[in-house]
């Protein structure tokens, strides 16, 4: 599908809509959802590499949160080091190349292996940087973390403005404008013939290999690519949280990433962004409810592990498909 | 000298608990394909459990009472990890790594509340034993009793393991299960009775772990979370379902750890986990997998 077919198609308009109705949020909601709907979109971007990993080439990584961390991290860290550098549009370029270095490394290690051995792998890989993060308090702030400071954005400097003005206003614009752009980045790699190869892979490891494809390269790139799109949500993410701690890097936000990719559906390319954004809330409401939150989402978890294993898009597809099918069977 | 003795000494009592724990996980994984997350919660249980029974007593409680605990630690656990096995996993054995996973890690999320629910967020001390035992001199130093203690009721778990695992009929439909799932079924082994019981197993094993752990560390909510880590450690470097591995990949963490903290605190963590990826890059079966 190339991209003159896509502009054509009616999803393409879907797309269109929501991504106007983004840029009239910040009239429409009260600030404190709209940080909330903030969060949610840098997941949003996170589970799209994520999901580049386990839907498109069939691994399951269980130390995504140590790429996110490393997105989030090099924000502060050029914060603490190189404030005269401290621009957004530097900072993006910087955070990426970051998290390109490190998935590289990670990866290198991972794909080496399939299935529960490659979780494995990079859940200890991801422990490795969150012990880092932790022992080496003289750089990273320790368990602390690391503040981060309003960036400068496009030259004009946030000194002096409040946290949330910043967030409702030119912030929000910029952030949904990177959202849209890796939705269609990602939505270009897994149609491209890069995409079809990881597929093909996921679905046949020999029959790939016997027609020449170099299987555990194709898996690093995707690896790193993830990783890109990881640490591009972890650094946007940064901003919105104002604060980054070493949590981020251990794996039981690992598990939470794994966790919000199912509940969208990781079947469908969309599912994980609904996923992400509704975890969001799910999770705030949650722990604002109760203080047993903890057992209200392992509860959802398991009821959606065992009810509704498609995810909310991936049934409601399975929806949309068994109406439109019903009426066509019933005339034949 | 002398010093060094205790620090291997420590690290042995550390390995006592790990082995446990790794080889409840270990077989779990090995018989039933299964990542266990909430493993480190069944460690938990346990520790409350043994802690519970010996505060309960109040501090004239003799100390057979935590023999009691013992026990009952191991049999609380082994009671949870069957009803898990029962209600959640059973569905999952024909289902997508990523569900299995999943299903795990949300009865860790279930279990970590329900710990909250039924001994509050307070911590539970039970030092007793540990006072009680005494110390052992060696040349200059001290080494509590307690140590020895753990460290032999460790060892007796894993022979009874071992006897279990290579001597009776059970043992050996559990191995045969885990070397060629569908040719023990074919040979009339009935599998989802011997995977329930590998789960209680393991369980009970991960219980009594969080038991001997009590007299030295409070009772406190989260307290699994890092033995979980360490036992994945453990495996990986042991290999899968190898009782000689989960002994001596236990042994390294431990001895690592120990002297780590003592010598390069700032690295201990990040170096075992080093070890570990190295092990599984160059030796992906770890060191005594098959």
């Amino acid at each position: 599908m190339g991209l003159k077919d896509f502009l054509l198609k009616p999803k393409f308009f879907v797309y269109l809509g929501i991504f106007i109705l983004l840029m009239f949020m910040p009239k429409v909601l009260p600030i404190y959802q709209l940080m909330l709907l903030e969060s949610g979109i840098t997941f949003a971007i996170m589970s799209l590499g994520f999901n580049l990993l386990l839907r498109y080439t069939g691994l399951l990584s269980f130390g995504h949160g140590a790429l996110f961390a490393v997105g989030a991290y090099s924000v502060g860290m050029m914060g603490e080091y190189f404030p005269e550098m401290y621009r957004i549009e530097i900072l993006i370029p910087v955070a990426l190349f970051a998290s390109f270095v490190v998935s590289t490394i990670f990866g290198f290690i991972c794909v080496r292996h399939t299935r529960v051995f490659f979780s494995i792998l990079a859940l200890a890989l991801s422990m490795v940087l969150f012990a880092l993060l932790v022992k080496l308090y003289n750089i990273t702030g320790g368990s602390d973390g690391i503040h981060i400071e309003l960036p400068m954005m496009f030259g004009k400097s946030y000194e002096g403005v409040k946290r949330f003005e910043f967030l409702s206003g030119a912030y929000y614009f910029v952030l949904i404008c990177v959202f849209a752009a890796s939705t269609i980045i990602m939505l270009g790699i897994v149609n491209s013939p890069f995409g079809k190869t990881l597929q093909s892979i996921r679905d046949n490891e020999v029959r790939a290999e016997m027609i020449g494809i170099r299987i555990r390269r194709y898996r690093l790139y995707a690896f790193i690519l993830s990783g890109l799109f990881t640490g591009l949500g972890g650094a946007m993410w940064s901003f919105v949280n104002g604060h980054v701690t070493p949590e981020i890097a251990e794996w039981v936000f690992s598990g939470e990433i794994v966790y919000m990719t199912l509940l969208g559906g990781f079947m469908v390319f969309e599912g994980p962004i609904i996923g992400a954004i509704l975890f969001t809330y799910l999770k705030l409401y949650a722990v604002s409810f109760t203080q047993y939150w903890m057992f209200l989402i392992g509860a959802t978890l398991i009821t959606l592990v065992l009810l509704l294993p498609e995810g909310i898009a991936g049934g409601f597809v399975k929806l949309v498909t068994k109406i439109r099918r019903t009426p066509s069977t019933g005339v034949a | 000298m002398e010093n060094w003795v205790i620090y291997v000494l420590n690290g042995l009592y550390f390995a006592s608990f790990l082995f446990l724990t790794s080889l409840g996980l270990s077989i779990i994984l090995g018989v039933m394909g299964i990542l266990n997350l909430a493993h480190g919660s069944l460690f938990a249980i346990g520790a409350f459990v043994a802690a519970w029974i010996v505060g309960a007593f109040g501090t004239n409680a003799p100390i057979t009472l935590f023999i009691v605990g013992l026990f009952a630690a191991l049999g609380v656990s082994g009671i949870v990890g069957l009803a898990l096995e029962t209600s959640l996993i059973r569905p999952m054995y024909q289902r997508a790594l990523e569900y299995q996973l999943l299903i795990t890690f949300g009865a860790l999320l279930l279990i970590e509340d329900l710990i909250k629910m039924v001994w509050g967020g307070t911590a539970y001390y039970a030092s007793k034993p540990f006072t009680v035992m005494g110390n052992l001199g060696i040349g200059d130093n001290q080494y509590p009793l307690y140590f020895l203690f753990a460290i032999l009721t460790s060892m007796a778990a894993g022979l009874c393991i071992w006897i279990v695992m290579s001597k009776t009929r059970i043992g050996i439909m559990l191995r045969s299960i885990s070397m060629d799932r569908e040719m023990a079924t074919a040979m009339g082994i009935r599998i989802g009775r011997l995977n329930t019981l590998a789960f209680g197993m393991g369980a009970a094993l991960a219980g009594l772990a969080g038991a001997l752990i009590v007299p030295t560390t409070p009772a406190l909510l989260g307290i699994g979370m890092d033995p979980l880590i360490l036992a994945f450690i453990v495996v990986v470097l042991g290999g899968l379902g190898s009782l000689k591995g989960a002994l001596i990949g236990s042994f390294i963490v431990g001895e690592t750890r120990s002297l780590g903290i003592v010598f390069f605190p700032e690295i201990e963590l990040p170096l075992l986990f080093l070890i570990a990826v190295i092990i599984l890059v160059f030796k992906p079966e770890g060191l005594f997998g098959r």
